[in-house]
């Protein structure tokens, strides 16, 4: 299942998660190397009253910038966002944020399925998309789309997460280029930058 | 394993944008891309047409299939007591300077099915301001307007609703503003006397009153750039001086020309009051 290093260049890795993902994320962060070539960006479903806290929970545990993401914020290298409580985060072509505040999906707003899609539209082959634990199919469909589009994708080994649902769902319908223990991501993370 | 998704790609969204503007006066060429690309990829998918021939062709020789695609693009998405600490800042910081005023001009831009407007009219009522208001609902949809005249809304949302409204620092007993029949909720006539509900075009459309409160939640998101900073100055130019403008929890004018012109109303809540262009004294 493992391939090496993958030959393409990334630009974005998304990482999309539900129940039990926030303390994957939290294990992840203290890892990441500084600098890293590409941007990271964040979908946690959540209640939409826990809002502006979560980016200062994340921050405190890496050495790379946090902050939540705004409509038209331009995505940089380096950088970690956070999707906000309660709207969709998309891509634009111009490499921006925009907000959203359309019906949610699968019951979740931020939906990851719409970050993954709008991203994979963007960036193409360029793109790495993790799904993490959770009680939900949200993210199946759009960690397709990153395929589909030539993107790299991963999945939570079901067995290591929390809740295995998701990664189940993810599982369901695609093979994805990787599949690893919770443990291992930092690492795969950081092997994705070019320098 | 592949799964072959069928999509609108780009260049068919834009030979739609182009029919819109050139057959039916709508201009969407300045929304944010990847939010209408996704609209109407789901209206695709929801009205399962065969392929984007059909659905171009509908769209050119049905209007009244142009109105459900209005409907359905621009995002009818829309709650009671939205963000209550923002109707709590309305309440406390606002209301109390509007009602030094003889008479109360209010406009909800963009209120889709309504339910903000009836919020406010709510809070009019409840400082005893209502009598001396008159709240101008617009939208681009002709459709949900009707809905929003009508002030009837699903039961099932009241539970939340009541829950925002107390949050917001309401007082009162919520479904008192409203009789349930059957499972939804409509709302008191003594409201939606004070509305006035009317289509604009915040694209195309100019000012058309003085205001002395200009609300727009969660529109400006769909915006490009261009199209903000457009509307943003019909907005200052829609408002009486120390009028105020509210926005959406995620939007700002922070980066807008009008800026300047503009003092925020405490740090946390999307309220700006129009503090300028002081006159310049012509000799």
């Amino acid at each position: 299942m493992e391939k090496n290093r993958p030959s393409q260049y990334i630009e974005a890795l998304i990482i999309g998660g539900s129940a039990g993902s926030l303390e994957v994320i939290l294990q992840i962060l203290p890892k990441l190397r500084k600098g890293l070539s590409f941007a990271i960006i964040i979908v946690l479903h959540r209640k939409s009253s826990f809002d502006s806290t979560l980016a200062g929970l994340l921050s405190s545990r890496t050495v790379l910038p946090v902050k939540e993401a705004e409509e038209k914020e331009p995505i940089l290298p380096g950088n970690i966002y956070i999707a906000p409580a309660d709207y969709h985060l998309l891509i634009e072509s111009d490499r921006s944020f925009s907000l959203d505040f359309s019906e949610k999906i699968l019951y979740s707003r931020p939906a990851i399925d719409a970050t993954f899609q709008t991203a994979a539209d963007v960036y193409r082959q360029h793109l790495a998309g993790i799904v993490l634990s959770g009680a939900n199919a949200d993210g199946a469909s759009g960690l397709l789309s990153i395929q589909n589009a030539g993107g790299i994708t991963l999945v939570q080994d079901p067995s290591d997460a929390e809740i295995n649902y998701m990664p189940n769902q993810a599982l369901a319908r695609l093979k994805p280029d990787y599949i690893l223990e919770k443990s291992k991501l930092a690492e795969f993370i950081n092997n994705l930058s070019v320098n | 394993m592949l799964e072959l998704i069928k999509a609108v790609e780009d260049e068919d969204i834009k030979l739609l944008l182009n029919d819109l503007q050139a057959l039916y006066g709508y201009d969407f060429t300045d929304y944010s891309k990847a939010s209408i690309k996704r609209r109407i990829n789901r209206l695709f998918t929801l009205d399962r047409f065969p392929s984007f021939a059909e659905f171009r062709y509908r769209l050119r020789n049905d209007p009244a299939y142009v109105r459900r695609f209005i409907e359905q693009i621009t995002v009818p998405v829309t709650e009671m007591f939205r963000d209550p600490t923002f109707y709590q800042a309305l309440r406390e910081e606002v209301l109390p300077i509007l009602g030094t005023y003889p008479f109360i001009r209010i406009w909800h831009a963009g209120c889709a099915t309504g339910e903000e407007v009836y919020s406010m009219a709510i809070m009019l009522k409840e400082a005893n301001l209502l009598h001396k208001s008159l709240l101008y609902a617009t939208d681009i949809n002709p459709e949900v307007l009707e809905k929003a005249r009508k002030g009837i809304f699903q039961l099932s949302q009241m539970k939340q609703y009541s829950e925002n409204y107390i949050a917001s620092g309401g007082k009162n007993e919520f479904s008192a503003y409203y009789s349930a029949n059957y499972d939804v909720a409509k709302f008191d006539q003594t409201l939606s006397n004070k509305m006035i509900f009317a289509t604009h075009n915040l694209v195309s459309d100019r000012s058309f009153n003085e205001f002395q409160l200009i609300l727009c939640r969660n529109v400006l998101i769909y915006f490009d750039r261009n199209l903000q900073s457009r509307v943003f100055q019909l907005f200052e130019e829609s408002l009486d001086n120390l009028g105020f403008l509210a926005l959406g929890s995620k939007e700002t004018i922070r980066f807008s020309s009008i800026a300047p012109n503009f003092k925020q109303v405490g740090t946390k809540e999307k309220i700006w009051r129009k503090i300028g262009p002081h006159n310049i004294l012509k000799l």
